[in-house]
């Protein structure tokens, strides 16, 4: 019994997809929409799990994203504005707006140091080629650590995979640690975030951390307790389905 | 069925011979904002031959590139040993952020490769990748290196010129973002090892102070470089 009625339903998507690929008519399509029940959509479901693994560098809220083609920041290239104002102000609206996102979540607020959250992610009936994160060191002038599409065509329906991440500058601020540039709680708050002029080299490259001025910047803001080495976060990738 | 198996055994009978000739196409990328490297030296080499080994002491080459930037002296060793090399694939500095790609075809038996260069403004410092086992199956390799000190000069961070083996001080910073009249980090080199570099110290005074090295350009936390290799 149960054969035959699978021969049904395989004969008839069968003929759908012949008579959908002749080009037809609307009118005939939607009658064979109505005849046939729609296809049980798939999901594709991720929680990522990321650690703050610094001293004192809050997060800024993660932005995670699913993507099938390119990547979000190239060593040696100038940043897209997007990075841009993630890495200057920790806002990743725009970041997750990006045109080759096909699905994009944001943590709840700061992931502060020592802590770690779970962010959940899904995209429906489209198995997602990449996953980025990207996340500002809120106490910093324009660094950002996360993950430039890491592959998720092996990753199964139960299986993880962990990976730590280095700290990036995106290239777009000079690193005077002032605290008039600084957004984080260093500053108290009298820092500014994003500014659209490109005072520094314009060009993608690995952070080469704080000073701060217990370490020979007498007008940094930051102090030795803002100092960070790599890596700076640890983040596990689950497909749950 | 039995066609299959059989074609099936040849392919790994030729992956296994690995001293086999192997062409490569090898892309270096300077992951620094603010660290120029001198000409870069590649070489394939076989296991008799290596440019540097951390924990021991430096070779009389490998210090003429560390302090200076000189790769002849390690390239008449990759020629002594029989290696196939590439000198100075950048044709000159590879600056901050910036990639260089070149092409090494290896003879039978050189089944390493190894690569160095400089890292300009430092007393010592080097970048550097020491017999990297060449894969023989065909695809893309990608490691990021670290920064090494080749502990044969103090890190006084005083650039004057000094790029002779031997002679104290930087030879130049070549972003011209440097400063000048430092009193000198440190005159001592403790550690005579090739030893992971601890890093530059620079300052906030580009008049004086004890470095010329300018604290918020100079430094560098590891991986400093990228390495992609395609195995042909």
């Amino acid at each position: 019994m149960k054969l035959s009625i699978n021969n049904v339903y395989v004969a008839s998507i069968f003929s759908f997809v012949l008579l959908s690929g002749c080009n037809d008519s609307d009118s005939k399509n939607t009658d064979m929409d109505m005849m046939e029940p729609a296809p049980e959509p798939v999901i594709y479901n991720y929680e990522i799990t990321v650690s703050n693994l610094t001293y004192a560098q809050p997060m800024s809220p993660i932005a995670v994203i699913l993507h099938d083609e390119g990547n979000f920041w190239t060593i040696g290239e100038p940043s897209s504005l997007a990075l841009e104002t993630l890495a200057e102000s920790g806002d990743n609206a725009s970041f997750i707006a990006e045109s080759i996102v096909l699905s994009g979540e944001s943590g709840t607020g700061m992931l502060l140091p020592g802590m770690s959250e779970t962010i959940e992610i899904s995209i429906t009936d489209n198995q997602p080629g990449y996953l980025s994160l990207a996340t500002m060191l809120v106490n910093t002038n324009d660094a950002f650590t996360g993950i430039n599409a890491i592959e998720l065509n092996n990753l199964l329906a139960g299986e993880s995979i962990s990976v730590t991440t280095r700290s990036y500058d995106a290239g777009t601020e000079k690193n005077s640690e002032l605290m008039s540039t600084i957004p984080g709680p260093a500053s108290n708050g009298a820092g500014e975030g994003f500014n659209e002029m490109r005072d520094d080299l314009d060009k993608v490259g690995m952070h080469a951390g704080v000073v701060s001025v217990d370490d020979g910047l007498s007008s940094s803001v930051l102090t030795q307790a803002h100092k960070f080495d790599n890596p700076t976060l640890r983040i596990t990738i689950n497909r749950l389905n | 069925m039995k066609i299959k198996t059989l074609f099936s055994g040849i392919a790994i009978a030729a992956s296994a011979f690995s001293s086999q000739a192997q062409q490569l196409d090898i892309t270096v990328t300077n992951l620094t904002q603010g660290i120029y490297y001198t000409p870069i030296l590649i070489g394939a080499h076989s296991a008799d031959t290596s440019l540097f080994k951390t924990g021991e002491m430096a070779s009389e080459q490998l210090q003429m590139m560390a302090e200076g930037g000189d790769i002849s002296g390690l390239s008449a060793v990759l020629s002594s040993g029989g290696a196939d090399m590439v000198e100075n694939p950048a044709a000159g500095l590879l600056a901050p952020t910036m990639t260089t790609s070149t092409t090494l075809d290896t003879t039978d038996g050189n089944m390493y490769l190894s690569l160095v260069a400089m890292m300009l403004p430092t007393n010592d410092g080097f970048v550097g990748l020491d017999s990297w086992m060449i894969p023989t199956e065909p695809g893309t390799y990608s490691m990021t290196i670290n920064a090494y000190d080749a502990g044969t000069e103090a890190n006084d961070e005083i650039i004057n010129g000094g790029g002779a083996p031997g002679v104290a001080g930087i030879p130049v910073a070549p972003g011209a973002d440097a400063g000048t009249g430092a009193m000198g980090v440190t005159m001592n080199e403790e550690n005579n090892y090739i030893h992971v570099h601890r890093g530059s110290l620079g300052d906030d005074d580009l008049a004086g102070g004890k470095s010329d090295l300018d604290n918020t350009v100079h430094r560098w936390l590891n991986p400093v470089a990228r390495i992609t290799v395609v195995v042909n």
